[in-house]
């Protein structure tokens, strides 16, 4: 589905958005109001400019609209893969980006994501997995590294975790997996402007977000160690 | 005050035990979570791979200098220091805590390639975990501060955790980066990113070239004694201070001159000619002393 496509599904009321350098800019009406739309397109490999655009709409969005709530469209393959890129510290740039969205947390914005077709690692990071909830379309694909990259890098046969896979929230790719995990809230089946209206709703009735994800992998039966681990190094009694 | 060779103990060789032994004041480490308590990954187990009761990260509280900080230590040893389900909620669970007792710091002595593969989705969802539990950290007044200098460096996702910190502390074996000379050199060829050219890795990833970029606050030698004292020193002069508008706007400044500057270069020779460095070639030969003096004559 085009970028296009998925906008006018999502917001019927009307949309102006910007796409420059893969980089998602704009704004979009809501039955909420209007709220500020923002992304990656055509499965970005996500750089310092693209970063660093991202970056500067949301401290516009900051300074100019005062909780105004974000709405992060995803769709990265992961970083960009260079030497220059590393040369400038692009970990430095993604952090960057990172501490914006949540500062815009901290000044009352409320955000979700939605993976429309491709999350990995680093570009879903900066952003996708900042926003207070992440939802994806249901042909999304969400993951670190594929299966056969995977097992290249881990020396483990392919066919070993293939079949793990089938039965493993923990390392099968995919957006269902990474609801079990509680690392995104739900699959919607396609782009819609109700689900949108009810996910910006959500978003709006509990701003401020705490991080809710390792309760909801463990209620969900996909991350059963974390919340627990956490919890006990919270509450243990030093020097008992 | 430069110590000799002869009494150098090495952070880089170092285990994160004794890293955290050499760091903390003597005997004033609490563990948190220690082996005894706590079991090896089950994930690991299912692939037949041997575990580590402490999953790899060793985390608890002590004192610096008299003062009362968190700490939690990768051992790079183990799975190149990477971010599994038990080794990542250990360090949020750490973060979260001191965002109630308010220690004097976190420190996190990062040692690791990022995401745990065999783990690859929890590893993913707990660096995004480790992120925002060191922003609201940071938010709570508790300063968070990588020490970055073991043989896996800070990579991946817990490259990008560094960056959030308050400040990263390096040495000149330590690096910083998002992906490994390996991966970039696996994807687009020898000729972007030759990973076997051991000393170009370094010009484009190690703590020199970050040091005289900015990117870290502080230079240290490889010594257990220098990674303490520059934790002291950097703990007397700082307040941390709430996350701003401006100084968000002005971090977005750096990058954008930084990028239109030198976003073309390839090579830390050419940036460090390109900062003013008068014998740039000269700069993977200097020790730390006069390194930091180089940068200190640098135009910012």
């Amino acid at each position: 589905m085009k970028l296009i496509d998925i906008l006018d599904c999502l917001f019927p009321a009307g949309h102006a958005v910007d796409v420059a350098n893969s980089v998602i800019t704009g704004q979009a009406e809501t039955a909420q109001g209007t709220a500020a739309v923002l992304g990656t397109t055509d499965a970005a490999a996500i750089d310092h400019a693209m970063a660093l655009a991202l970056a500067d709409f949301i401290l516009d969005t900051v300074e100019q609209h005062p909780g105004r709530p974000l709405v992060f469209m995803v769709d990265t393959s992961g970083q960009a893969l260079s030497r220059s890129q590393e040369l400038l510290c692009l970990n430095g740039s993604l952090a960057h980006l990172a501490s914006c969205v949540d500062l815009a947390r901290r000044q009352g914005h409320a955000s979700f994501s939605l993976v429309t077709a491709n999350a990995v690692s680093g570009g879903f990071l900066s952003f996708g997995l900042m926003a207070d909830r992440a939802y994806a379309l249901a042909d999304a694909q969400v993951r670190v590294m594929d299966l056969r990259a995977m097992a290249r890098v881990t020396k483990i046969p392919h066919e070993r975790l293939v079949e793990l896979a089938a039965t493993s929230p923990i390392f099968a790719p995919g957006a269902e997996s990474y609801v079990r995990m509680g690392g995104v809230e739900a699959i919607w089946p396609t782009a819609s402007a109700e689900l949108l209206e009810q996910a910006l709703l959500v978003a709006l009735q509990t701003a401020p977000v705490t991080d809710q994800r390792m309760g909801c992998g463990l209620t969900r039966g996909g991350r059963q160690l974390a919340a627990g681990v956490a919890k006990m190094v919270q509450n243990t009694v030093l020097g008992a | 005050m430069s110590h000799s060779l002869a009494t150098r103990r090495s952070w880089f060789e170092a285990t994160a035990r004794a890293r955290l032994a050499g760091l903390l004041d003597p005997g004033s480490l609490t563990e948190i979570l220690p082996p005894a308590q706590s079991q090896p990954s089950p994930h690991l187990a299912q692939l037949d791979l041997p575990g580590a009761f402490d999953d790899g990260v060793i985390i608890g509280c002590g004192r610096l200098a008299e003062k009362t900080v968190f700490v939690a230590a990768q051992e790079g040893q183990f799975m190149g220091g990477a971010v599994g389900e038990i080794h990542g909620a250990k360090i949020v669970g750490l973060l979260r805590r001191a965002v109630k007792e308010k220690p004097a710091a976190v420190l996190l002595l990062i040692d690791s390639g990022g995401v745990r593969l065999h783990e690859a989705n929890a590893g993913l969802i707990a660096i995004s975990e480790i992120m925002r539990a060191v922003l609201d950290a940071r938010a709570a007044g508790v300063p968070v501060v990588a020490l970055v200098g073991g043989s896996c460096g800070a990579f991946g996702g817990m490259g990008i955790v560094a960056k959030l910190c308050s400040a990263i502390l390096i040495s000149e074996e330590g690096r910083l980066a998002l992906s490994g000379p390996e991966v970039i050199e696996t994807v687009a060829g020898v000729e972007e990113f030759d990973a076997k050219d051991r000393a170009l890795v370094w010009r484009v990833t190690g703590g020199k070239h970050r040091y005289l970029m900015g990117d870290c606050a502080m230079l240290v030698d490889d010594d257990l004694a220098a990674f303490r004292r520059g934790a002291t020193e950097f703990l007397a002069g700082w307040r941390e201070s709430a996350p701003s508008l401006a100084s968000l706007r002005s971090r977005q400044q750096v990058l954008e001159n930084r990028l239109a500057a030198y976003g073309a270069l390839r090579d830390g020779l050419q940036i460090w000619a390109a900062l003013g460095v008068a014998q740039p070639e000269s700069v993977p030969l200097l020790d730390r002393d006069s390194l930091v003096a180089l940068k200190e004559g640098l135009p910012t």
